[in-house]
């Protein structure tokens, strides 16, 4: 298949497709509709599993983990408001251990906040203590890749996927290349926990954490194999320059993509300037901000929200060594190039 | 010698229920699985089980079990039934689970039709977390939270989940029933046997509220508590049949 020109929801839900999803659970919500809007005309087409709209997002999840919990490939989608709604199941998933695929397309908040492009989400999650993979695309290509591979990772470790791309992804136009979605993945675990009748399998599954259960004992598997697995083969990041750099840019999504235009600048021909975009924000890549020269004097984390969500994460992976420093929405709109490159300009004036 | 009760195979052999002693829950969990039983179709069986008391089940239910968000069992139900049509799927909720946080689920997975089939246990109180005032609280009725009665110009009448389904087009079958003497467990044994043949005729959306005491959170003795069911409880809640289907 030739590269065509897709827009990011359409590349997004085509790769659900061709990921062999079984199960789609919607629920209307902006910017994100052009996704369920293309499986529900495709699935029936294709004679492939169902697309059912939910009641709510809450509704939608919790169908997810019925579905889910038969072994089939399942998927909802949504922006941040309906995930709100969705954490206090996806909290369970992660406990129980069922593999399942959310993709968040992020819109601006707090609260309904509007429809303006957002990287708002990222730490969010339910009740207690737990972790799921979170996967952040650059581009339309990677949201693609990033959706395909998420229902591969959801099933090699048991455990929710949430793909967090932000709405400027979503919703613009780029050409992709369906031919150069990622291998899928082998020698998968079969799903010996799937619901199906003790008849079907021999053998009776009790799929809740229950008054006879040691939930400590769920939670070790967690904590001990589980995410360890995850952090080994899962981190992903991209790093450019950064064992020279005299300042350090970094950012995901979209903010990424500002931050290389501004890095790319004549007027900072002089000065080195790294970028590092982590790919995944958990397991969140440490390596790359070990791995910033000690001659690095600050790090600029831009990000389309205010105050900063990744930050927090930077600090603690540059473990003090600069100082970190946001850029993001103002007053008069939310982040864009200028805004990076009057930031870039005031930390290069203070500290080089 | 005649068996006059037997224990049903879709209970876990070696494992007791874990009910308060007097509470309807046991009469009714031993009826339905004896159904299931009868219709030869625990191996296929997929229990869902709810928040609350009902939340217990999954302890002594001799099949598939999952034990879902409260209030969400229809919709997990929903998901589990879509993908594996051709298995038994139901839901065992009580009333705080069902009549209060879930009715947004029970109500649309209702209105789909979808081919599950509801048991809702209604004991006019919230059993597991201490006898709090459920929706389904009778008005006058002392819960820990409704100290002084409940107050209906306050809070309202209690919800009549059964009137509700049953105007639904998706609810195929809707029976209110009660477990309170040995001719109703019998009556209630059949609405449930019909219920779940509904599913398994395909025809839709099936039903069975069941009217149940709490002794220990109505502070009565188990057979007080019979007795309050009887004269109060089926004043509000009138068992029969609210709709079924032709065979």
């Amino acid at each position: 298949m030739a590269r065509v020109l897709t827009k990011g929801n359409e590349a997004i839900a085509e790769a659900i497709l061709q990921a062999g999803c079984e199960a789609f659970f919607a629920y209307p919500i902006t910017p994100q509709n052009e996704i369920p809007e293309y499986c529900a005309r495709e699935m029936p087409k294709r004679g492939q599993g169902f697309f059912l709209q939910a009641e709510s997002e809450v509704a939608g999840i919790n169908m997810i983990w019925g579905a889910a919990a038969t072994g089939a490939r399942v998927v909802t989608t949504t922006s941040g408001p309906g995930l709100s709604l969705m954490l206090e199941a996806v909290s369970s998933l992660s406990l129980t251990r069922i593999p399942c695929v959310i993709v968040n397309v992020m819109r601006s908040g707090p609260g309904m906040g509007d429809l303006a492009p957002a990287q708002e989400d990222i730490n969010m999650r339910g009740n207690g203590a737990y972790r799921v993979p979170i996967l952040l695309p650059g581009n339309v290509q990677e949201a693609a890749n990033m959706v395909y591979e998420a229902f591969d990772i959801a099933d090699q470790y048991w455990t929710p996927v949430i793909v967090m791309a932000d709405g400027m992804i979503g919703q613009m136009m780029e050409a992709v290349d369906f031919d150069k979605l990622p291998p899928r993945r082998e020698n998968l675990p079969e799903k010996t926990w799937r619901l199906a009748g003790t008849g079907e399998k021999g053998y009776r599954t009790k799929m809740s954490i229950h008054y006879d259960y040691k939930l400590t004992e769920a939670t070790d598997i967690l904590e001990n194999e589980s995410y360890p697995a995850m952090i080994a083969n899962e981190t992903r990041w991209e790093a450019n320059d950064i064992e020279n750099a005299d300042i350090v840019l970094t950012a995901y999504g979209t903010a990424a993509r500002m931050c290389s235009f501004v890095k790319k600048k004549d007027k900072y021909k002089n000065i080195n300037i790294g970028i590092i975009r982590p790919k995944t924000y958990w397991p969140f890549p440490y390596l790359p901000y070990e791995e910033i020269g000690d001659q690095c004097k600050a790090i600029l984390c831009a990000e389309i929200n205010i105050m900063g969500e990744l930050i927090d994460q930077v600090k603690v992976a540059t473990k003090g060594r600069f100082p970190v420093v946001h850029v993001g929405n103002r007053k008069e709109g939310i982040l864009n190039t200028k805004f990076i490159e009057e930031a870039l300009d005031k930390l290069i004036a203070e500290v080089m | 010698m005649e068996t006059l009760v037997r224990r049903s195979d879709t209970l876990m052999p070696d494992v007791a229920n874990t009910f308060c002693p007097g509470c309807t829950h046991g009469i009714i969990t031993n009826t339905f699985c004896t159904v299931i039983d009868e219709m030869g179709i625990r191996e296929k069986t997929i229990s869902v089980s709810s928040v609350g008391c009902g939340g217990m089940n999954p302890l002594f239910i001799n099949t598939d079990i999952i034990g879902p968000m409260h209030g969400r069992a229809p919709a997990t139900a929903t998901g589990l039934k879509r993908c594996r049509p051709d298995k038994f799927v139901y839901t065992y909720q009580g009333d705080g689970d069902l009549a209060s946080i879930g009715t947004a689920e029970i109500v649309h997975a209702a209105h789909r039709g979808e081919k599950i089939s509801v048991i809702f246990v209604n004991n006019t109180t919230y059993g597991m977390t201490g006898g709090q005032m459920a929706p389904t609280t009778l008005p006058g009725q002392v819960t820990t939270t409704s100290p002084y009665g409940r107050d209906e110009s306050s809070i309202g009448k209690p919800i009549r989940m059964s009137e509700l389904i049953a105007t639904i087009d998706g609810a195929k079958f809707v029976e209110r029933v009660s477990v309170d003497s040995p001719a109703n467990v019998r009556k209630a044994k059949k609405a449930i046997r019909r219920a779940f043949e509904c599913q398994e005729k395909n025809l839709g959306f099936s039903f069975v509220e069941i009217l149940s005491t709490c002794p220990t959170n109505w502070g009565k003795t188990p057979v007080e508590s019979l007795e309050w069911l009887r004269t109060n409880m089926m004043e509000y809640y009138p068992i029969g049949n609210f709709k079924d289907y032709e065979d």
